[in-house]
């Protein structure tokens, strides 16, 4: 769609303070009067054709996304399973009857997404520093980080869940929890922790190395030219990746079912097998859908709110 | 006048539109015949007399072929050695009866591997009959084709030694106990509908996960059918023993089914077959065979 430029006027004798000159429209104009003015003809009709223009493609952009959802509806319905398809995943009946435990099974999701998603981001944060210290002294600190990030990543978050549920407990170790939930999160924080850990890296290095100069020349020691100046940037820039990660980790909260408790899913998964009817997978798949809607808005307004800051030489 | 070439929108647009078509036409729906009796009462022997079953010459999937379904692994005291094809195991020997009724060789069944979530999905079906310990439901019904029931079902609870519930002769002996199942089992409805413990039910994908969890005492007792619990306790947990079985609930006895497609026209031909071997006491023979030792376990009323 078109931006106007300024405001719309009527064509006809609208009586406004003038302008500035500065902002005066040069379009050619003459003004009948000093104090009144008057868009040009060539204004008047520039900005009807606009408006036609404007009109006329949200008009096509409307009957093309009508005619392709018409044609998609179509195929759909008129496709030979349909009638099957539609008892087997959009039953009334089943939606109804799965919507209870679902939404009892997320309110594990959501206390797994709440505890791990502070442990991740802390334990992340504090992964990448370790990664990032200077000197020679540092290198076992940042040898042992690298060699943790790299294992972790590259272990599958399923296989390292497993390991952690089953495998822990059968150690019989006295003192240690054998509550697959907690084992569950546990595994969930060491695999996410990698992940964010280089995401945090990655915002640091970004830092262009003149911020921490000049931070360094004006006095601070190197750990408060970190907190003062570079982390503030670096988390600032990593605040869409880290949505992507915290989103990611609210699906895989899931995961810790394999050691048999209940989440959204998997309750969805019991009816859906007790039954033979997929109806509660479409139902929690919408719900974690229109769980992820608001967070990515609320973080773009976050971001959006830490970039203003930024422009305007706010307080960081 | 107009133009040689059409402007570039134009041409974009009409691009667009070729594509959709091209993308429409390519995923247009393909009726693969399988569909029409989609409606079909299943179980009926809709218009289907005996001599319609030719031995041997069934529309199976492939032609001259007989493709039988399982899941991955497969598990004793039904499968031996994940080998479904090698007859032995109660079910692989049943779908190898099944087979031999309706006219085809040992070396015409051909095995396929078919997750549980699959077996009822309702697109097209990669299997003829698929036999993986599914127990035949109403609710089921209306989204598959079963075969008469080849086994009884009866569920168990089995336990560790030291665990609380080793000593449980009722129902309410259970009531606090942590239970575990396996997802899609008619073990869990038990759980749910006859023991109603206080705490939830512990639910594991599979039931190598649910013995695991059985082993590290993060349940106090698994419910499986009763097979698999003397199966459990004679060769994976040796600590553990079968407290006792549950009192059929309802009218109809529980049974595992064979899962044929919905209206699939195997249906009635499968059915006879297993109606026969039932009559014939094949099933009975088998079952001695492959499942003797789930002899009988206390009764948890």
């Amino acid at each position: 769609m078109t931006v106007q430029d300024g405001p719309e006027r009527g064509g006809g004798d609208v009586t406004a303070p003038a302008p500035p000159a500065a902002a005066r429209d040069l379009g050619g104009g003459t003004t009948s009067a000093p104090d009144e003015y008057r868009p040009s003809a060539r204004r008047v009709a520039r900005e009807r054709y606009r408006r036609t223009r404007t009109r006329r493609a949200f008009a096509v952009a409307t009957a093309s996304t009508l005619a392709t959802a018409a044609v998609l509806y179509a195929l759909i319905v008129n496709s030979p399973g349909w009638d099957r398809t539609r008892q087997t995943f959009f039953d009334a009946h089943y939606a109804r009857i799965s919507l209870h435990p679902i939404l009892h099974g997320l309110w594990l999701n959501l206390r797994l997404l709440a505890v791990c998603g502070a442990v991740v981001l802390v334990a992340g944060l504090l992964m990448a520093l370790l990664r990032t210290l200077r000197g020679p002294v540092f290198f076992p600190v940042r040898a042992l980080a690298t060699a943790y990030v790299d294992f972790f990543r590259g272990l599958p978050l399923i296989i390292c869940i497993l390991l952690c549920v089953f495998g822990i407990p059968a150690l019989r170790l006295t003192g240690v929890t054998n509550n697959p939930v907690l084992l569950g999160a546990f595994a969930l924080c060491l695999t996410y922790t990698a992940y964010v850990a280089e995401v945090f890296r990655a915002g640091i290095e970004s830092v262009h190395p003149s911020q921490r100069a000049a931070a360094r020349s004006l006095g601070l020691s190197n750990a408060q030219a970190m907190r003062y100046v570079v982390l503030p940037q670096a988390v600032r820039r990593v605040v869409p990746p880290l949505l992507n990660d915290l989103v990611s980790l609210q699906k895989d909260t899931g995961l810790v079912s394999i050691g048999g408790a209940v989440d959204a899913v998997y309750a969805a998964q019991i009816i859906a097998s007790r039954d033979f009817n997929y109806t509660p997978y479409v139902i929690a798949g919408l719900i974690f859908v229109a769980i992820t809607i608001p967070m990515t808005r609320f973080t773009d307004w976050v971001a959006a709110r830490m970039n203003r800051r930024q422009s305007q030489g706010g307080a960081v | 006048m107009r133009p040689a070439i059409l402007p570039s929108r134009h041409r974009a647009a009409l691009a667009a539109a070729a594509l959709l078509t091209l993308a429409l036409a390519a995923c247009s729906p393909q009726d693969d015949g399988d569909s029409s009796a989609a409606s079909s009462p299943s179980g009926s022997a809709s218009g289907t007399t005996a001599g319609a079953c030719s031995p041997g010459g069934l529309a199976t999937r492939t032609a001259g072929k007989f493709t039988v379904g399982t899941d991955n692994p497969a598990y004793d005291p039904w499968f031996v050695d994940d080998k479904p094809s090698n007859g032995k195991g109660y079910e692989s020997a049943v779908a190898y009866a099944v087979a031999k009724q309706l006219g085809y060789t040992g070396d015409q069944v051909v095995w396929q591997k078919v997750p549980f979530n699959s077996a009822f999905s309702p697109g097209a079906k990669n299997f003829d009959v698929d036999i993986n310990q599914v127990s035949i439901t109403p609710e089921r019904r209306k989204t598959v084709d079963f075969s008469p029931g080849y086994y009884d079902v009866r569920q168990a609870v089995v336990a560790p030694k030291g665990s609380k519930i080793a000593g449980a002769r009722s129902l309410a002996d259970l009531k606090n106990a942590k239970l575990g199942a396996q997802v899609g089992t008619t073990s869990l409805d038990v759980i749910d509908d006859l023991v109603k413990p206080t705490k939830q039910p512990a639910v594991f994908q599979r039931n190598d996960l649910a013995v695991a969890a059985l082993k590290n005492g993060q349940v106090d007792g698994i419910v499986v059918d009763l097979p698999t619990a003397f199966y459990v306790t004679g060769a994976q947990v040796p600590d553990a023993k079968v407290i006792g079985q549950f009192s059929t609930t309802g009218t109809t006895p529980e049974q595992f089914g064979m899962v044929l497609d919905k209206g699939s026209k195997l249906t009635p031909c499968v059915s006879q077959a297993v109606t026969a071997l039932r009559k014939d006491g094949t099933l009975a023979a088998l079952e001695k065979k492959w499942l003797s030792d789930a002899v009988n376990a206390p009764v948890l009323k």
